[in-house]
């Protein structure tokens, strides 16, 4: 009797449901990803035990770092082009369709208004480097008061977000709060990092 | 789905049978979760954590302002390299005026006491030197969210405030 010969295959695994759910979850991470938006000051916040989480839209983020510059951001494009057509009007300032357009994409921004122009004039890589004297805060030249004014007329809905670096003056931190009353603003979010609860 | 399918009409001769090709996917599996594992680990789905606080809305005029019992008042005063006081009443009846820190043993051990914890119109008022850091600002409002303090009001400091802690130091 011949033997009987057993013919060996290689076992084929057939890999494409593995590489559809990979691609799948791949796609879902890269579109849902978004990446931190560049700051353009470094704003070191202190910790609290405080859960509440800051919406997403309609905020307006005074960042407040170190030497106490004032730096102003709201979201949204729409908002940010009606606002600076707006502040333009008011400070007798004409701003280029190119220029209200590189400003509705800025995060946040550090200058006063005889300065803006130039600073939207300039390319995205130098304005990363020049440094940002901040928005002026004192009671004769309150812009600071006008950019939060012309924003809540723009925007209803927008609420306020104080993000101060641990190291900031109070007196400085009083000043914005003081602006912020004389607006008849009194509710207002202080933004900090996460801390544990003591136990005991 | 990965083999491809051959069909006949290949002008070939007869009985001369082609294996389907074969694909070797095992590489593209290999990018799919190397990609897969980086945007896994570098997601955080962390959004900025805030405190909320309400500031008391100025009044209009000074009489409408309700006068706050000696009793009922405690005052804490955050001053410049951390350092922080407190007392009890109101600071125009020189009152004595403590030293005290923000750790556990500190000020969280004061708001605690039942001095401030069995009175219900105890308010505390925080007031902030200029020399104080916003930290210190941020440290006390949480104390007083962690000791569950519920009447407390950011108050500009003023003179008399000073000059006890002028005294303090002199001490």
């Amino acid at each position: 009797m011949p033997k009987v010969k057993v013919k060996r295959k290689k076992p084929v695994l057939d890999m494409t449901p593995m590489v559809d759910l990979a691609f799948l979850l791949v796609t879902f991470f890269m579109l849902t990803t978004k990446f931190a938006p560049e700051e353009s000051v470094i704003v070191d916040t202190p910790s609290s035990v405080s859960e509440i989480k800051l919406p997403d839209t309609n905020v307006i983020t005074l960042s407040i770092g170190k030497e106490d510059r004032v730096f102003f951001g709201v979201d949204g494009q729409q908002t940010k082009e009606a606002l600076l057509t707006k502040m333009a009007g008011k400070y007798g300032v004409s701003f280029t369709p190119e220029e209200t357009k590189t400003f509705s994409l800025l995060t946040n921004f550090g200058v006063p208004m005889n300065q803006l122009k130039s600073f939207l004039a300039m390319d995205p890589e130098a304005r990363k480097s020049v440094k940002q004297p901040g928005i002026p805060i004192d009671s004769v030249n309150n812009q600071l008061g006008d950019w939060v004014h012309q924003t809540r007329l723009t925007n209803r809905e927008v609420v306020i977000a104080i993000k101060g670096d641990v190291d900031v003056n109070y007196s400085t931190i009083q000043r914005v709060i003081d602006i912020l009353q004389e607006r008849k603003i009194n509710r207002f979010n202080l933004v900090t990092d996460m801390e544990s609860k003591p136990q005991n | 789905m990965a083999e491809i399918q051959e069909n006949d009409s290949g002008g070939k001769k007869k009985g001369s049978k082609k294996a389907a090709v074969h694909l070797d996917m095992t590489p593209m599996v290999d990018l799919a979760f190397l990609l897969l594992t980086f945007f896994m680990l570098t997601t955080t789905f962390s959004k900025p954590q805030t405190m909320e606080i309400n500031m008391p809305v100025d009044p209009e005029n000074e009489e409408e302002q309700i006068a706050l019992k000696a009793s009922n008042a405690m005052t804490i005063i955050l001053g410049e390299d951390d350092e922080l006081y407190y007392y009890f009443g109101l600071a125009d009846d020189k009152p004595e005026i403590v030293e005290s820190d923000y750790s556990a043993g500190g000020i969280r051990k004061v708001l605690v006491s039942p001095q401030v914890k069995s009175n219900d119109k105890m308010t505390v008022m925080i007031k902030p030197m200029e020399a104080s850091r916003y930290k210190n600002v941020v440290d006390i409002l949480d104390e007083l969210k962690i000791t569950d303090t519920k009447k407390f009001a950011l108050v500009d400091i003023s003179d008399a405030d000073k000059q006890l802690v002028q005294e303090q130091i002199g001490q």
